[in-house]
């Protein structure tokens, strides 16, 4: 054969090595899917519309890289040059080395070492038609393109901050051969195609030709020798890459495209680990997005953020300290660039790694709790802070309306704490508890004080009734009129309890709530940026001392427009957030009940 | 109030009929022999959770637990327990808590409550 040489082997071997890699992982994971799954993945097979979606979702996500452009232009253009600009290199080139050699089939190798093969001065058939050197100016133009992203890789690594990252992830030596790799591929390629277009006078385009002219007369012997040794070289490390990305970082290109679909396909994470699952752990890219929103760097533990938990999910070799060191708070969840459920994850292991299955919760006595259409469940935690059910229950015989309390005397553990605990059987057990005494009282309406009993309640317990928390009732409350209002308008910030917002999704209400009876201020880090108040049930290994400095943080944050109220939503992270804040800190419940004409006298 | 609970790892002595128709009682040996007694439990934890020396038996953890409304369940008992080496109460005590954390919120020591409780879990498995 005329067009083959011996140094396209390493490439070529590599790449074959690859291919059969992901193809034997892709069938791995499509196996290991919950069989409900795999019925999702062939519903969609069938419908076209949907894979068009899918392919613009990968467009816009894989190449484009939407997402980090949101996080940081920079890094979004940096990710685009090599992800777009490589794909565009494949794809032009293919079509480019079709042209040339007028044949549909090509070997794999062709394309990419095309400038070796031919190197002539005319100007080739196709082009006389339309543009002149049109292949030749694309191609050395979308190299200079991913030229340009390298650059700021180098940038990136001695200035993150520029790129809005003040934290970079710590590389393990995999990642590094990989990404020396990455990084050398095209720097090579540049070198390999104008030493050959130097030495022959001709066949580049307005970059490899100009600066192979240039190359040749500085070394103007033996430059035939030295672009077939950056040609070898070339191929060595493209082999290399192709080698190395099925154990590196890497690996997130081809896993991410799979991740874009089986979403699409309707597919969510499980309890436990699936096929879904492994494919996530697999797409992250470990840009460390993660690391620098995780509060924890506050409380000084640097070495369990996503990034480094999910490279130890990969690795298979996680510590149960790793899993622990979490808040479950989602900030991490909510920037993660390829919507990775970094939470769940997280839960997926604490369950595997929990031992202990035994509880005895045989002292819970079953009472009657009474009927009623309208059920308030307070949660434990407004137990320690009274004032919160105190005006629930003020405002609710304000306006009327008969209710019953559920959890006045006593109350059961909705069973999230457990639940983050990894202690499946003992939630169980609690929720079993808590549902018979719902389901005897008959409610059709259930509001709770606590988003994190809210969270629960909603995505657990599967309760056939209605169910609210306190600023989604009280709001519908105001807007049917059934409490009158005479706001008093004090400068209030408000705090977005974790499992409320980006828990539940719930922001507007709340805001909706405030806006009537107080003058909400602006603050730096609200809706889904919100910051945690470090009272976290999710963390177990943090000391008070730790907590105390993350609850510090936020409270800097959310009085740095000098409100006269710190309004939350939620009983832990107003009780956490009284211990340090100078400002009197209230549940929005209270700021209600205390705006009521009637009741403003007795407060 | 509620029942004061028997304290069953004391070591009983038969009473003698005669002695208990003039209306003799003799009480329950009380004594604990903390030598004997199995340590290994609050070593392990005083690794695993640092902050529990720094308890000070206040009891506001067992005012505020929510299964001590339900029964007689005392985060400050099991803390005895711990200090005196009662393994095999201390395993039926600790298997009642809900773990809401409430008691950590209210410890006046910041004492990380919810890590012991589950570092007891543990640790009762690991020495078996």
């Amino acid at each position: 054969m005329i067009n083959f040489n011996l140094f396209v082997l390493p490439f070529f071997l590599g790449l074959l090595y690859m291919v059969f890699s992901i193809v034997r992982t892709w069938y791995r994971w499509i196996n290991t899917l919950p069989s409900i799954d795999k019925v999702k993945l062939s519903m969609v097979i069938r419908r076209p519309r949907q894979i068009l979606a899918t392919l613009y979702e990968v467009f816009m996500e894989g190449l484009i890289h939407r997402r980090m452009w949101k996080q940081n232009p920079l890094l979004g253009y940096m990710h685009m040059s090599f992800a777009l600009g490589w794909f565009l290199l494949i794809i032009l080139g293919n079509l480019e080395s079709r042209i040339y050699s007028g044949t549909h089939l090509n070997a794999p190798y062709y394309p990419i070492f095309l400038k070796f093969f031919i190197h002539d001065k005319l100007v080739i058939f196709f082009e006389i038609y339309t543009v002149p050197g049109f292949f030749r100016f694309i191609m050395d133009f979308l190299l200079l393109f991913i030229l340009s992203g390298l650059i700021l890789a180098f940038i990136k690594r001695k200035k993150s901050k520029w790129f809005g990252m003040h934290r970079t992830t710590e590389q393990p030596f995999t990642d590094k051969i990989a990404l020396t790799c990455l990084w050398l591929i095209f720097p090579l390629r540049l070198l390999a195609e104008s030493y050959t277009a130097g030495y022959y006078r001709g066949g580049g385009g307005f970059l490899t030709q100009s600066f192979g002219n240039l190359l040749s007369t500085i070394t103007p012997i033996a430059s035939g020798v030295v672009a077939y040794t950056f040609w070898w070289a070339y191929s060595l490390t493209l082999g290399l890459f192709f080698i190395m990305l099925p154990y590196s970082r890497y690996m997130h290109i081809p896993t991410e495209i799979l991740l874009i679909f089986f979403r699409h396909c309707g597919i969510q994470p499980k309890k436990w680990f699936s096929g879904f699952s492994e494919i996530e752990v697999q797409s992250c890219s470990r840009c460390g997005v993660c690391l620098d929103v995780c509060q924890l760097n506050t409380a000084g533990i640097t070495d369990s953020q996503a990034v480094y938990f999910i490279r130890a999910m990969r690795e298979q070799f996680v510590k149960e300290e790793i899993t622990q060191k979490c808040m479950v708070c989602g900030r991490c969840q909510d920037v993660c660039p390829v919507g990775i459920h970094t939470d769940s994850l997280r839960l997926i292991k604490r369950r595997e790694l929990n031992t202990s299955h035994l509880s005895d919760f045989s002292y819970i006595r079953d009472g009657k709790p009474g009927s009623c259409d309208i059920v308030y469940f307070a949660g434990c935690m407004s137990q320690l802070t009274p004032s919160i059910p105190r005006s629930m229950t003020g405002i609710l015989e304000k306006s009327g309306i008969s209710f019953l309390f559920l959890d006045k005397e006593r109350s059961i553990c909705c069973g999230r704490p457990l639940m983050l605990a990894g202690k499946d059987k003992q939630t169980h057990d609690l929720m079993e508890f808590n549902k018979t005494l719902i389901r005897q009282s008959r409610a059709k309406l259930l509001v709770t004080s606590c988003p994190i009993c809210y969270r629960i309640f909603c995505e657990e317990y599967n309760l056939p009734i209605r169910i609210q928390h306190h600023s989604q009732f009280l709001l519908d409350l105001i807007k049917t009129g059934k409490i009158p209002l005479q706001g008093i308008f004090r400068k209030v910030s408000y705090h977005d309890p974790c499992d409320l917002g980006r828990g539940s999704g719930i922001y507007e209400a709340p805001r909706e709530l405030l806006g009537k009876v107080a003058d909400l201020v602006k603050v730096e880090h609200e809706y889904n940026d919100a910051l945690c108040c470090g009272g976290s049930l999710g963390i177990f290994t943090a000391s008070q001392q730790q907590r105390d400095m993350m609850t510090k943080e936020a409270l800097q944050v959310l009085l740095k427009n000098e409100p006269d109220v710190l309004a939350t939503a939620c009983p832990l992270c107003k009780k956490t957030f009284t211990k340090h804040s100078p400002v009197r800190v209230m549940d929005i419940a209270e700021l209600i009940h205390a705006s009521i004409p009637a009741a403003i006298n007795a407060i | 109030m509620h029942e004061q609970r028997p304290y069953r790892f004391h070591r009983t002595y038969p009473i003698s009929a005669d002695l208990k128709e003039f209306g003799y009682t003799i009480q329950d040996d009380r004594s604990i022999d903390l030598d004997r007694n199995d340590k290994r439990i609050i070593d392990l934890l005083k690794i695993y959770e640092p902050s529990i020396i720094t308890c000070i038996a206040c009891g506001s953890c067992t005012a505020t637990c929510s299964t001590g409304h339900f029964t007689d369940f005392n985060i400050r008992r099991v803390h005895t327990f711990l200090r005196r080496g009662e393994t095999h109460l201390l395993k039926e005590e600790i298997l009642k808590c809900m773990f809401c954390g409430k008691c950590q919120l209210v410890c006046p020591r910041g004492v990380n409550l919810r890590n012991l409780v589950l570092s007891i879990n543990r640790v009762i498995e690991q020495i078996g």
